[in-house]
């Protein structure tokens, strides 16, 4: 199957040559970034044409880098049930730049974009109805960014004399624990301290 | 003649609605009994999987997974260990595999039991609920010799699963699967040539395959509208190539023939359990690499090595290489897929849950309109959906 995926990977970047940044087969699965501008085009395109038939669109989801100059990625998960293959789009956007919405090709991207305006805020221009999806109607922020705390910022409660529910800022009774368990000798770089220093000196040296 | 203006009446529907299958909140926009528009309001269940996801180890992470789809929670933990193993690289020796298609298809069965129950007492059954939740019961127990938990198993690990079956567990299995064909029949016999029951349900919230795409439909669903679709046949994974099992498919897509499809199904479940116990391989039930999976217990009272490892596993946990797959299996409900992205430390970087009934239930609107209100509670439990894994 992975000879056919690299076939298909050579027809879609031939079709979309202006489109298409960057393609490839990983693990197995088939993954294709395209410029924002043009996601609209080539969602139609993979529906309609008949080597793709990707018919379904199974899952919209965002993915944050916190590090990157565009931070946010969106990955669009399209199934072809006519040829039993699965492809993955990823365009790339900050928290400035809105998406064009998809809705017009598939209906079901409606709810999955309102996720990820809810989780990530990322405004997708010409979406019908962009309101939150998970989160409670009045919440502020966007929860799955990377520089979200895993606690939040406000907790509810219900408040027996104003007879309503009332936020409050989180009190927590106990510290918030995480735990590094990545090994200093593998996993992520340690910086000792005192480190920087060196480096810094070093380059001004250059 | 003064014309008086009629205006379109609001309903709110649910959350606290026993036809609305958790919390569902729903605004329904009516022109006079028949609906205008459905609006459904979700997310009074989020409980931020995904987030917490973000900060577990892979292993730490399998127990949320149980808590989404509570009603089958094998099925989910199945997706993220196929995932994290696609991106570990490993291969699961072949009695892992069987151990886990068996207790999928049990999950798969308690699915179905729960839901086709609870769909009959949505529209006027009471006696299914009754009897149902007697053979879940059972199943339950199954569940419970295998790992000790009735419902949320973490039975399913990276690399295998927790611990092999019990002596006799099997047999017992298979004793009962040869009984509950008996009652698949009765339970048969009180809906599907029901007089009410069809009455509720035929011609009610018909969905044509061209639909279904567009909305994202999988699983029975999909299937009750004539495509013939399962991720067990069409990208099998663990044992599922090598059983033999049928898809039942149906014709018109009303909640009638998705009634009938997870009836159907349920029969083909018992196929495949059948298969699994007859053909159950011997052999380890978890990949013999202590940095995946943790040594056995007695190992660690007397090899030093043993020890590091169960420590390191349990503190630290493994790290999983650079890389990020889509892995998709046929929950009970649908297609229920893990979009995990590994950065090469022991936490998933990003994990999306993608949950079939996120999919269905935004197909409530199109169900629904030009129906009576009666009918919204016949569609909501006709597409099956549970807000522990619409809501995460």
């Amino acid at each position: 199957m992975d000879l056919d995926l690299q076939e298909l990977c050579e027809y879609i970047t031939d079709a979309l040559s202006n489109d298409v940044q960057d393609s490839g087969v990983r693990l197995g699965e088939l993954e294709i970034t395209v410029k924002r501008a043009s996601i609209v085009n080539v969602l139609t395109f993979l529906r309609d044409d008949a080597n793709c038939q990707f018919k379904q669109l199974m899952d919209v989801c965002g993915v944050d880098y916190p590090d990157r100059e565009l931070r946010f990625c969106i990955v669009y998960n399209l199934l072809s049930l006519v040829h039993n293959r699965r492809i993955r789009i990823k365009i790339w956007t900050d928290d400035e730049e809105p998406v064009d919405t998809v809705v017009s090709v598939f209906k079901t991207a409606n709810w999955f974009e309102r996720e990820v305006w809810d989780l990530f805020g990322v405004y997708f221009s010409g979406h019908p109805d962009l309101r939150r999806m998970l989160n409670d109607y009045g919440f502020e922020g966007h929860p799955l960014r990377k520089d979200f705390p895993l606690t939040g910022y406000v907790e509810v409660r219900y408040d027996d004399e104003q007879k309503r529910v009332v936020y409050e800022p989180v009190k927590l009774t106990q510290d918030f624990r995480t735990f590094d368990f990545l090994s200093p000798w593998e996993g992520a770089p340690r910086i000792l301290p005192g480190d920087e220093k060196a480096e810094d000196t070093g380059e001004e040296a250059s | 003649m003064a014309q008086s203006e009629i205006k379109n009446y609001n309903v709110n529907f649910g959350p606290q609605h026993p036809a609305a299958h958790g919390v569902l909140r729903m605004v329904l926009e009516m022109d006079g009994e028949v609906i205008d528009r459905a609006d459904p309001h979700i997310g009074l269940l989020h409980r931020g999987t995904e987030k917490l996801i973000e900060h577990k180890t892979y292993v730490q992470s399998v127990p949320y997974f149980d808590r989404l789809d509570y009603v089958a929670p094998q099925n989910q933990e199945h997706a993220f260990v196929l995932a994290t193993e696609k991106l570990l690289g490993i291969e699961i020796p072949p009695r892992a595999k069987y151990i886990r298609v068996l207790y999928a298809e049990i999950g798969r069965i308690l699915n179905h039991i729960l839901n086709i129950t609870s769909y009959a007492i949505d529209v006027g059954a009471m006696t299914p609920m009754l009897w149902g939740f007697e053979e879940r019961e059972v199943l339950m127990e199954f569940c419970e010799r295998a790992c000790g938990a009735r419902m949320h198993m973490n039975y399913f690990r990276p690399g295998g699963v927790a611990s092999d079956l019990p002596a006799g567990l099997t047999e017992d299995i298979k004793a009962w699967a040869d009984n509950y064909v008996n009652f698949i029949d009765d339970l048969e016999t009180l809906l599907t040539e029901n007089r009410i029951f069809k009455q509720r349900t035929v011609d009610i919230g018909v969905i044509s395959a061209e639909q279904c795409f567009e909305w994202g439909f999988s699983g029975p669903n999909i299937r009750a509208s004539g495509v013939p679709w399962d991720l067990r046949k069409s990208q099998p994974y663990d044992a599922y190539a090598e059983i033999d099992f049928d898809i039942p498919v149906g014709v018109n897509g009303d909640c009638y023939e998705r009634y009938l499809v997870r009836v159907m199904e349920m029969r083909e479940s018992l196929k495949i359990i059948h298969q699994c116990v007859d053909n159950m391989p011997g052999g380890p039930c978890k990949v013999d690499d202590n940095k995946v999976s943790p040594p056995h217990r007695e190992n660690m009272k007397t090899s030093m090595e043993s020890l590091i490892h169960h420590f390191k596993l349990f503190t630290e946990g493994f790290h999983v290489p650079v890389g990020e797959t889509y892995t998709a299996v046929e929950a009970p409900k649908g297609e229920f897929a893990v979009y995990l992205i590994a950065d090469g430390t022991n936490k998933p970087y990003r994990c999306k849950i993608r949950a079939p009934g996120f999919a269905h239930l935004q197909a409530m609107d199109f169900l629904s309109k030009g129906h009576m209100l009666a009918d919204v509670c016949a569609n909501i439990g006709s597409i099956d959906i549970v807000f522990g894994e619409i809501d995460r």
